[in-house]
């Protein structure tokens, strides 16, 4: 055990330690925000009657909660920890570091209180009030200075292919996040968009794809690139299409938002464009899913002994599934059958839960002992739990909203022979109810999963404690 | 010169550009650089 090692030879882990604990807690906390709401579709009453507690305020408030308070500290930690060790150097500026931890967590408690109390600017996933997303602003700056800046001082040749993927997470979010945001502020908690009308719609789903693309995608292939090799010990599958693949994204995401607007006012050449763009985009993305998975060959028995491992890869299944749904969905013709119904929010969670979920808990497992101080974490049976009660969970999760979605559309679309509506509205939501019941007792069973884990990350940093990774000398790579 | 014209010669220097990407890629030459650059997270243990 090292003592005293000066700040320039070991890696700044403490901000890490920060992030991934505060990304347990927040998954749960998100997780169970998510069950409520499905409660709530399924029960009305259990919004209590009261306004801070009904589904319009609690849907942002777990989406945020997911997306940004589980997703985000997940990323920052990953991403700090994965720059350091494949830069042979600690962090740049560490207490800029230090303030991105405090700002974030500042910015999740300012959602969590003013979504709640009506607080919005009314575009999805983009919800938080001007004071807010000036704060966010500011914290993404710093951000992209510790990350950058401490690839700007490695001490190593060449930038390895993670951190191109967390590099242009980065960057494009604060394009998105400063673009979208844009608007004039009326009061303290009150704002107006900068655009108007389709342009404005146009913005946010610029903003809404790319968000998927890139925070929810780039930033997390980034961590497959790294905890995927280093879980099954051995390097990625391809380099070459691991660069390839990057440059395709980053070449198609940003043209992929239309398809969200399919049959809108939104000019038809620009829904079309949006369509060809999503459709193009199923190569790169299993560019990215076959590499990964293909990084296991030759160490496929590893599959039945490690649990982590399962995490990644299953999570990977999940990513080559809902990235050959997505592109599908954006046809127009399927988009005029699947748009609106519970269908998309089953695509969505079969990517969320499945593969970013997944791929974070992975990551998280990997990282947590190494930082605390020991071997592995206090229970890998729990860790086997977790990986089933998730796994069980995401699959009754996307088949019901399969079911209810097609089943939705197809009742919405049934015409009589007169032309009249063979349906009312208000029949599609009551043959919906048995689904949601079964969607919410797989969000419950993922939630079950995760407390599992938090239980489990507690143990196991509170037996150890903070270690310190040694940097290796420059001249072991010279 | 029309706008669109502009457009077409952008969407083409962008495929050209990648098409070299996927060269450079795949270029014999940089198979060890980038043999190396894959073994960077196996440098720390």
């Amino acid at each position: 055990m090292q003592v005293s090692n000066s700040q320039s030879n070991t890696y700044n882990d403490s901000v890490i330690r920060q992030f991934s604990i505060m990304a347990v807690v927040w998954g749960v906390v998100g997780m169970l925000v998510g069950v409520i709401i499905a409660a709530q579709l399924v029960w009305p009453e259990l919004n209590l009657g009261l306004p801070w507690t009904s589904f319009g305020r609690l849907r942002p408030l777990h989406t945020n909660a997911v997306i940004f308070a589980f997703g985000g500290s997940t990323l920052f930690a990953t991403s700090y920890y994965v720059v350091q060790r494949t830069c042979h150097t600690t962090l740049f500026l560490p207490s800029l570091a230090k303030f991105t931890f405090w700002g974030w967590q500042l910015v999740i408690v300012a959602a969590a209180i003013s979504l709640p109390l009506g607080f919005t600017q009314g575009k999805e996933y983009a919800e938080l009030e001007w004071p807010i997303d000036l704060l966010i602003a500011v914290v993404w700056v710093s951000y992209a200075i510790v990350f950058f800046g401490t690839i700007g001082t490695r001490k190593v040749k060449h930038i390895y292919v993670a951190n191109w993927f967390f590099g242009a997470f980065i960057l494009t979010v604060a394009l998105l996040h400063i673009v979208n945001s844009a608007a004039m502020p009326a009061s303290m908690m009150k704002s107006y968009s900068a655009y108007a009308g389709v342009q404005d719609a146009m913005v946010q789903w610029w903003y809404g794809h790319n968000a998927v693309g890139f925070f929810l995608t780039a930033g997390f292939l980034g961590i497959m690139y790294y905890f995927v090799p280093k879980q099954a010990d051995r390097p990625v599958y391809s380099y070459s299409l691991s660069i390839v693949h990057f440059w395709a994204l980053i070449f198609t995401y940003m043209w992929a938002g239309p398809h969200h607007l399919h049959y809108t006012a939104l000019p038809d050449w620009t829904q079309s464009l949006g369509m060809a763009f999503s459709l193009i985009l199923l190569a790169p993305s299993w560019g990215g899913m076959i590499n990964g998975m293909m990084t296991l060959s030759g160490a496929w028995h590893k599959l039945r002994t490690d649990p982590i491992l399962r995490f990644m890869i299953v999570s990977l299944s999940f990513y080559g599934m809902s990235t050959f749904e997505g592109p599908m969905m954006a046809i127009k013709t399927v988009n005029s059958l699947s748009h609106y119904t519970d269908w998309t929010v089953g695509h969505v969670h079969s990517g969320a839960l499945g593969w970013v979920g997944l791929v974070s808990m992975g990551a998280i497992y990997y990282m947590i002992p190494r930082l605390f101080g020991q071997k592995q974490m206090h229970s890998i049976k729990a860790i086997e739990l977790h990986f089933w009660l998730a796994t069980v969970g995401i699959v009754l999760y996307i088949a019901a909203l399969w079911i209810s979605g097609v089943m939705e559309g197809l009742m919405w679309r049934a015409i009589n022979t007169d032309g009249t509506l063979t349906y009312t509205f208000v029949e599609s939501v009551k043959a919906k109810q048995p689904y949601y019941i079964i969607r919410m007792l797989g969000g419950l069973l993922y939630l079950s999963g995760m407390t599992i884990m938090l239980w489990n990350v507690i143990k196991t940093a509170t037996s150890g404690k903070a270690a310190t990774a040694t940097i290796p000398p420059v001249a072991a790579h010279a | 010169m029309d706008i669109n014209t502009l457009r077409i010669l952008a969407t083409i220097a962008s495929f050209v550009v990648f098409l070299g990407i996927m060269g450079w890629a795949w270029k014999r030459r940089n198979t060890s650089d980038f043999k190396e650059a894959a073994n960077l997270p196996f440098t720390n243990d």
